[in-house]
């Protein structure tokens, strides 16, 4: 095992910090001495640890955890290109898609510490899956230094972020038919397929992640967010459901003005 | 060297659904019972909790509630020529993990299997001879009647609080309920669900074309009910957060919702979380189980004696326990020989989508849950005349949007952008008035697909990994074909403007989610030659272990497995409580 703290190893067997924290102050009854304990409950009822939830930590805005300053200001130009601004909604970049990208790279998601990723690493068929060693935070690092090779030799020496509209969304769907050629392990398609992956989830998940800033695809499509209980709308058939979105932090006309 | 713990009179693996009922029952027997769970405790004030319940990246993009492959993955491949690789991240199925398992995740649709399921084999080769059978598929007799199963389908029904429509009482056919189903000798405990548009939709056109159409019974409760252990459970919200999350509302049945508040005060059971078994101890002739030894989450190991070992992990980790454990004969794939890793199969999910005139159709999918819809059996495993059609076999057909968190239930017609203002638009039109159809049809044993231990790849305490050999068959392809042109058919009707047929095909991919309805590989039956447990569920060769869940499944029914492994898990702790302790011994003399 790569990881050595305790807290790493619970969340390989899928507990929350907060609950490690909560039964280690209770102080439950273990079996061994040392790290982490396993629990013993009996005859108690259910143990209910007071505190021990672990809602999702807000996503605030701020500098880049994961990428270096220009990586962000491309993936940036990326985002707004995938999903430009127009009459339906801001832009991807507007709506946070990369701010998104960046924390969930900077989180477990990024260094792939739930997946499976012990060895040998060798080439798979399509039905096997991703077969590579490659986190997604080490595809972006290597992704987006491919397409600044690309963009500086192909591209009379300009950056992504200096092309025009135009040119980005042309070299976007290349990559999407995986038709640039990257160096590196981490080819277009694949780069692009994960980018586009990343930016989507960031539109359309809660906004306490970073991205979907104060529900703009949920207004755009009519999803009514975490409502919870629409039982009084089953029966009505048809029907435009009436009233607007709520993410879990609630909705911004709910803060206390002034 | 691992540190001998005090004797139990039974261990049980795994506390979800299985492991909470067999534990539930054997306590109320008067035996101590120890459970050994590999994951964390979970409750639904904590783990469900409500102000993040709702939480599509966390719950479903991330699978924040089921088994990390960091802890456990599995390999597979198609066929054994080719080498198995690791499932990095889980895809084609979702194995549960921690207290309450894979059940707090589920869908909640609770079926009967069809009567003739239990002897499929004498059923085919009764209607249409045995030639009608191909000889590559292994499909067998479960060793018992869907009549002996009737009791204890009632009893989990009654303990989750299933709500539905009767479709046979006592042999009476009951109108809006499903009229291929067994014989029941009551009503479901809480009436059916209420249906939204689509499902509605799809009701009424289906009864025009001459369909029966009955409600899913769904163990999401229609309504607020107390279970015969005195749980109470509340009302669904239709929250759309269901499939792929826990239940905040107390509304679907799961082990914490209607075992767990009366087992864990029990004086005579012991919980043990964050656990994990390394394998089951036997005595030298191998013939009987002495306990388990297990490994804590600080890597301290355990020797947990027991009298009875009983193995109620997802399914998967029940045929890898065996396995590792060297209990019964391993499935040789050239032979033919050995039974244990064989009769490996899984669920067609076959799916029609509908894109309907946003104008004019506003199906509001995020209103709903796992098991809120509606359904047809005629196309039902044999519920309808394979004679001349080249295959056998199919599935239950149903509507039932379960929820449209945006993230992953935002389908486009064919043809439209995936990115830029275009693919904006086509999603906003299409977001409220797309429809799905599925029809989650049989599996069939094939000798060629089946389970071992993988030559490679080892989980985090260095044992080997479950390996899958699996592909769809020919049979189960053509069946697939056929059912989905059906359900086309019916879509086509409902008014869709454009469709989008997605009948499965080869070859069997672990990239897409498809179903958790992962099944056998310790097939349970009369003859040992063909079988690992008999009909109680007890092994044929350690007759101290039984083993409950979908591992005993020698084929898969057109349906969910989950109200007949509950059905299972209710027989095998009577069968223990009225037979074994009389007796410990076997309860088949083969």
């Amino acid at each position: 095992m790569s990881k050595t703290s305790a807290a790493d190893r619970l969340d390989v067997l899928g507990t929350s910090r907060r609950r490690f924290l909560a039964s280690t102050a209770m102080g439950l009854v273990v079996l061994a001495t040392s790290g982490v304990k396993a629990r013993v409950l009996f005859g108690t009822g259910l143990p209910w640890d007071s505190g021990a939830t672990d809602p999702p930590r807000q996503v605030l805005p701020g500098p880049w955890q994961f990428f270096t300053p220009r990586e962000g200001e491309v993936v940036e130009a990326i985002v707004e290109r995938l999903i430009p601004a127009d009459e339906l909604s801001v832009s991807g970049k507007d709506a946070g898609c990369a701010v998104f990208i960046d924390r969930q790279l900077a989180g477990h998601y990024g260094t792939s510490d739930r997946l499976y990723m012990k060895g040998p690493f060798q080439p798979g068929l399509p039905t096997q899956g991703d077969q590579t060693d490659l986190t997604p935070a080490k595809k972006y690092r290597l992704g987006l230094k491919a397409l600044d090779a690309h963009c500086r030799t192909a591209m009379d020496g300009k950056g992504f972020t200096d092309l025009s509209p135009e040119q980005k969304d042309s070299l976007l769907a290349a990559m999407e038919k995986d038709e640039v050629a990257f160096d590196g392990p981490v080819g277009s398609g694949s780069f692009f397929s994960l980018v586009l992956q990343n930016t989507m989830e960031g539109f359309f998940a809660d906004p306490i992640y970073g991205g979907n800033r104060d529900m703009v695809s949920w207004k755009m499509i009519g999803f009514p967010g975490t409502r919870y209980d629409y039982r009084d709308f089953v029966l009505k058939h048809n029907q435009k459901y009436p009233l607007p979105p709520v993410s879990i932090g609630g909705r911004s006309d709910w803060a206390r003005k002034g | 060297m691992a540190r001998k713990l005090p004797h139990k009179d039974v261990v049980v693996i795994g506390l979800g659904w299985t492991g909470a009922i067999i534990a539930n029952e054997l306590c109320d027997e008067g035996l101590d019972v120890v459970a050994l769970e590999r994951g964390p405790w979970r409750d639904t004030a904590t783990d469900f909790n409500l102000g993040y319940a709702p939480d599509e990246l966390r719950y479903n993009s991330r699978q924040e509630l089921m088994l990390r492959p960091a802890q456990t993955a599995v390999t597979a491949r198609n066929n054994a020529d080719q080498t198995a690789l690791p499932m990095r991240q889980y895809g084609s199925f979702h194995p549960g993990n921690g207290v309450g398992g894979a059940g707090v995740h589920w869908a909640g649709i609770t079926w009967r299997f069809s009567p003739y399921d239990f002897r499929l084999r004498s059923h085919y080769t009764e209607r249409y001879g045995a030639q009608a059978i191909p000889d590559d598929m292994t499909i067998q007799d479960w060793g018992l009647s869907y009549e002996e199963m009737e009791p204890y389908y009632d009893r989990f029904e009654y303990l989750a609080g299933v709500s539905g429509k009767a479709g046979n009482l006592n042999g009476q056919i009951q109108d809006g309920g499903n009229p291929f189903e067994g014989q029941r000798k009551r009503e479901y405990p809480n009436p059916p669900m209420m249906q939204t548009f689509g499902p509605t939709l799809f009701a009424e056109t289906a009864a025009k074309m001459g369909y029966k159409p009955f409600p899913i019974p769904s163990s999401l409760l229609s309504r607020t009910y107390t279970n015969p252990l005195g749980v109470t459970m509340g009302q669904c919200t239709f929250c759309g957060f269901c499939t792929n999350y826990g239940c905040a509302n107390y509304s679907k049945a799961s082990a914490q919702t209607t075992v767990l508040p009366v087992l864990m005060r029990k004086p005579n059971f012991e919980l043990r979380t964050l656990c994990e078994v390394l394998k089951v101890n036997l005595d030298p002739s191998g013939k009987r189980a002495t306990g388990v030894t297990y490994v804590d989450s600080s890597g301290d190991e355990f020797e947990q004696p027991a009298d009875l070992v009983v193995l109620c992990a997802f399914m998967l980790d029940n045929v890898r326990l065996m396995l590792l454990s060297g209990v019964g004969t391993p499935y040789d794939v050239r032979t033919g020989k050995g039974t244990l890793g064989r009769n490996f199969c899984y669920q067609m999910a076959n799916q029609v989508v509908g894109f309907f005139d946003p104008k004019r159709y506003n199906f509001n999918n995020f209103i709903g849950g796992g098991a809120t819809g509606m359904a047809i059996d005629e196309l039902n495993n044999d519920n309808f005349d394979h004679g001349p059609l080249g295959f056998l076999g199919g599935g239950s057909t149903r509507c039932a949007p379960i929820g449209a968190e945006p993230i992953s239930k935002r389908p486009t017609p064919p043809g439209s952008p995936t990115w830029g203002s275009g693919w904006k638009r086509a999603m906003r039109d299409s977001y409220l008035s797309n429809l799905s159809v599925g029809c989650e049809a049989s599996s069939y044993a094939n000798r060629g697909n089946f389970l071992d231990l993988d030559p490679t790849y080892t989980d985090r305490l260095g044992r080997p990994l479950l390996r899958i050999t699996f592909d769809f068959p020919d049979n189960d392809v053509r069946m697939s074909a056929y059912v989905t042109g059906k359900v086309a058919e019916i879509v086509r009707a409902m008014g869709a403007q454009q469709i989008v047929e997605n009948p499965r095909t080869r070859p069997w991919s672990v990239v897409p989610y498809q179903s958790t309805h992962v099944v056998g590989g310790t097939a349970m039956g009369m003859d040992p030659s063909t079988s690992v447990v008999n009909p109680y569920l007890q092994s044929w060769d350690v007759p101290n272990l039984f083993t409950v869940g979908a591992n005993v499944f020698p084929q898969n029914s057109g349906f969910n497995p989950t109200g007949t492994v509950g059905a299972l898990a209710f027989r095998a702790a009577d069968a223990i409580r009225t037979r074994y302790l009389k007796s410990p011994g076997p309860l088949v003399h083969a």
